[in-house]
């Protein structure tokens, strides 16, 4: 007996602006749904070979071993400089940072408040996943209250060693900035969210509308010391009430182009 | 106090409580990470101060605000996070305050690895900061001596009022050896701070902690007296050890790490018939030149090895001057130099200056 | 000699991480301690981790110890083929490998190694406790290797009391499982051959 072959329609397939390696990243790490949505937009927007990254210094450090894209490397917490630097020479290109808490918020928070404030027309992509993945888990600025860390052993305490620093919420206030919203990663509905949000980011950056910024709520299983799906839980049940999703700033300019807009 | 099988980073922040101090200031930095996480822990449980700062930069800065308070106070960093400090041990120097920094070195330049390197040398030891300041610089070589360094650079730093640096590297802040912690010295109650300390002006003239001197000749002036005060330390704080020097044709310079690898070197070679010692400098600043300059008029060659490409070597060329073939051995990037390749550049040095003629026959050694 | 330290010995321990390479390093690095000893423990840290792999150099002397690393080790405990691929060439000849075949298909082609190969895995399995394959080839690595052996001062007893002194209180339920994996190792390595020779060759 012979079987006609099936008819396949590809139903996964690896964008063209992510290369062909395996990551580093540790089992159930949402820096590879991140990595792989800002791909599939790079692709989607055609702008593979016109896009420049920035990686930051955390965990995302070898980013630029996994996008097809031209990349730099930046110094801790300066990558919103750098890409300052690249996009102020290069005004036709698109460039992008992608940074942990810890290089956002805490080391580089001068960095990328003063390159919201300047309106300088990059994207950022700012990975919150409430600690310092790379060095071994230590507390992140934007740990939450009570949370454990190896620098924070009994728990952060508010009174020793502050808050949480919301972050898009503080750079929604600044002029400069255009287009600031928070997402997660936590599920497929989120996911996808997080996906038009990212292409949004790329595209105020492409009709000049200023600083972008999407910040990504983000697991990190391996330090919290989670299952990953634990982890993904542990997302939606402690870190989305401290660090509520939504825009905080979207362009007048890039409203015609939204339909059904969430909040 | 007993031997106790301790790792490195963890060793010197004990060490550090045990000297009273009082005021802990740092960032998370690969490899030295536990010395900070240790402090996390550590001083809330004894009522002292514990900060993770936002940054390198702010954490050098909060030193120098408790050490102008007239706290014991220090931080420890790697690479990285000691070049984002260069400024504020500028201030430091410029303002005579006390503070410790330890530096677990690691590969580089830019964000190289964290793999164990000596390549902060010349930061350190020449300045890094502006000005013309300088520090006391500290080399380890064991857990023991990265512990006893500690606790001695808080004296030192607080008798001569200014920046002691324990230069350490990711080999020594990673390793467990056996080691003793000193005993614990209770942290100086605040009302014996020292006199110039920012304390509150109760009762006396009011202190003033600045490095700021605008007209040119007062800068000068203060310019002089630090200069005296390195003169001084240079006549009373040079430490150096020199092991098997005694006999030796010929002498491995190395300090920290470098140091303890080329003793094993130096073992094998001693079994082979070579007379090699090894002079390790202690203090890196004050760098002890005497001891080098007497060696160099015995010897008949010296081997300089670290892990950098060729910093302290500078030095040593200065020091000796040509009274004797400086050669240099070194790897960079993280990586450590075996004792094997060491004892094939100690054979090379050997032959080449007439020293190996009562040694074994030349055996090639396996990578 | 008196001129310089020459260790007792130095051994490499590798393998995924997970596996217990660091800590079966760190307990002969404190027996050793323990018996008087001066002894360093040097681990493989960071990306290298991350990578899965793992591996610890100890080296033991009684007098203070210069390199904590080695180029040559005198002896290795490999507990995957990786780490059997790795550190195979580089153990000193007439060096002594241990190997837990459970993770290894293939046998060790060197011939002036005396070689330990025991289903290490299995074994610890078999003793109910299938974490403590490290401490298994630990047990056996001690048995074996002349100058440890000759010491007296590390054997599975002494161990067991290292282990009770350093292991937090709320494991020393295992302090028995882990006496008899170290027991289990020695027996399975047996004695060593008289051809190997003596550490420092
Ligand atoms: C100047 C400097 N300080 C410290 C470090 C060490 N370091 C590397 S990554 C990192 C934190 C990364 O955390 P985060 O940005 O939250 O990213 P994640 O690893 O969690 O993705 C730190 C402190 C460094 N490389 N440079
Ligand atoms: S340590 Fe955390 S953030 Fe880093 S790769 Fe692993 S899971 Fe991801």
């Amino acid at each position: 007996m012979t079987t006609a072959p099936l008819a396949t329609t590809p139903v996964y397939e690896r964008p063209d602006a992510l290369t062909d390696v395996p990551t580093h990243y540790c089992p159930g790490c949402t820096h590879g749904i991140a990595h792989r949505l800002i791909a599939e937009v790079i692709d989607e927007l055609g702008v593979r070979e016109t896009t420049i990254g920035v990686a930051s210094v955390g965990c995302s450090v070898f980013a630029y071993r996994y996008f097809a894209t031209d990349f730099a490397q930046a110094a801790h917490g300066r990558a919103p400089a750098m890409a300052t630097g690249l996009k102020r020479v290069s005004p036709e290109r698109l460039v992008f940072t992608y940074q942990g808490d810890g290089d956002l918020a805490s080391i580089g928070a001068a960095e990328i408040l003063h390159a919201a404030a300047r309106g300088e027309a990059i994207t950022v992509f700012f990975l919150n996943n409430a600690t310092y993945g790379m060095t071994g888990g230590q507390m992140a600025p934007t740990s939450l209250i009570g949370q454990k860390t190896t620098s924070s052993p009994l728990g952060r305490d508010a009174a020793s060693q502050g808050s949480p620093i919301r972050m898009s919420e503080l750079i929604a206030q600044l002029d400069g900035a255009a287009y600031v919203v928070r997402r997660s990663l936590h599920d497929v509905v989120q996911i996808k969210r997080a996906k038009k949000a990212i292409r949004e980011a790329f595209e105020v950056q492409q009709r000049g509308l200023g600083f972008a910024m999407v910040e990504l709520l983000s697991s990190c299983p391996t330090n919290w010391g989670m299952a990953p799906d634990e982890a993904l839980g542990w997302i939606r049940d402690a870190m989305v009430p401290a660090y509520p999703l939504g825009d905080f700033k979207v362009p007048e300019g890039l409203r015609p182009a939204r339909k059904g807009a969430h909040a | 106090m007993a031997v106790e099988l301790l790792k490195g980073n963890v060793a010197f922040a004990e060490a550090a409580v045990r000297a009273g101090c009082e005021a802990y200031f740092g960032y998370p930095i690969t490899p030295q990470t536990e010395a900070l996480e240790h402090m996390a822990k550590r001083m809330p449980e004894l009522g002292r101060v514990f900060v993770q700062a936002e940054s390198e930069v702010a954490a050098i800065n909060m030193v120098y605000g408790a050490a102008a308070a007239g706290a014991r106070v220090m931080t420890s960093s790697s690479s990285p996070g000691v070049s984002l400090m260069m400024e504020g041990i500028s201030y430091i120097a410029g303002s005579e305050v006390p503070a410790v920094v330890v530096d677990v070195m690691r590969g580089g330049p830019g964000l190289g690895n964290i793999a164990p390197a000596q390549c902060d040398y010349l930061q350190m030891v020449k300045g890094g900061g502006h000005g013309d300041y300088r520090s006391i610089v500290l080399a380890p070589s064991t857990v023991q001596e990265l512990i006893d360094h500690t606790v001695l650079a808080f004296d030192l730093a607080e008798a001569w009022r200014t920046i002691v640096v324990v230069l350490a590297d990711g080999s020594l802040g990673q390793m467990m050896e056996g080691a003793e912690l000193p005993p614990m010295r209770p942290p100086r109650p605040p009302s014996e701070r020292a006199a110039w300390a920012l304390t509150g002006a109760i009762g006396r003239p009011t202190n003033l902690v600045s490095s700021i001197h605008l007209e040119p000749s007062e800068e000068e002036a203060f310019n002089q007296r630090l200069q005296a005060k390195y003169a001084a330390i240079e006549a009373a704080e040079v430490r150096v050890e020199e092991h098997l020097t005694g006999d030796a044709r010929i002498a491995v310079v190395a300090f920290g790490t470098a140091a303890r690898l080329a003793k094993t070197a130096i073992a094998a070679a001693r079994d082979d018939g070579l007379a090699v010692g090894v002079l390790r400098p202690i203090t890196l600043d004050p760098f002890p030149t005497a001891a080098l300059r007497a060696l160099a008029e015995r010897v008949d060659g010296l081997l300089v090895v670290e892990m950098n490409a060729g910093q302290m070597l500078q030095d040593v060329q200065r020091v000796v001057a040509e009274r004797v073939p400086v050669r240099f051995f070194g790897r960079t990037g993280g990586v450590m130099p075996m004792p094997e390749e060491i004892g094939a550049a100690i054979r090379e040095l050997a032959h080449e200056v007439g020293a190996a003629d009562d040694a074994a026959p030349w055996q090639e050694v396996p990578a | 000699m008196t001129h310089a330290e020459r260790p007792i010995a130095d051994v490499v321990i590798a393998g995924f991480g997970g596996q217990g390479v660091l800590f079966a390093g760190q307990l002969l690095a404190h027996a050793a301690l323990d018996a008087g000893l001066h002894t360093t423990w040097f681990p493989s840290y960071g990306p290298e981790m991350r990578g899965g792999t793992a591996n610890c150099t100890v080296v033991v002397a009684d007098g203070p110890i210069g390199s904590p690393v080695v180029g040559r080790p005198q002896a290795a405990i490999v507990l995957n083929l990786p780490s059997l691929d790795r550190y195979e060439p580089l153990v000193a000849p007439g060096g002594l490998l241990v190997v837990n075949t459970s993770l290894v298909d293939r046998a060790v082609a060197r011939d002036d190694l005396d070689v330990v190969a025991i289903p290490a895995d299995d074994v610890a399995a078999e003793l109910g406790h299938p974490k403590l394959t490290n401490v298994v080839l630990l047990g056996a690595l001690l048995a074996r290797h002349p100058a440890l052996r000759a010491l007296g001062r590390l054997t599975p007893e002494h161990l067991a009391t290292t282990l009770a002194r350093v292991l937090p209180e709320r494991h020393h339920h295992l302090l028995g499982a882990n006496r008899a994996a170290l027991e289990r190792g020695a027996e399975l390595a047996g004695a060593a051959p008289a051809a190997v020779a003596p550490t420092g060759a």
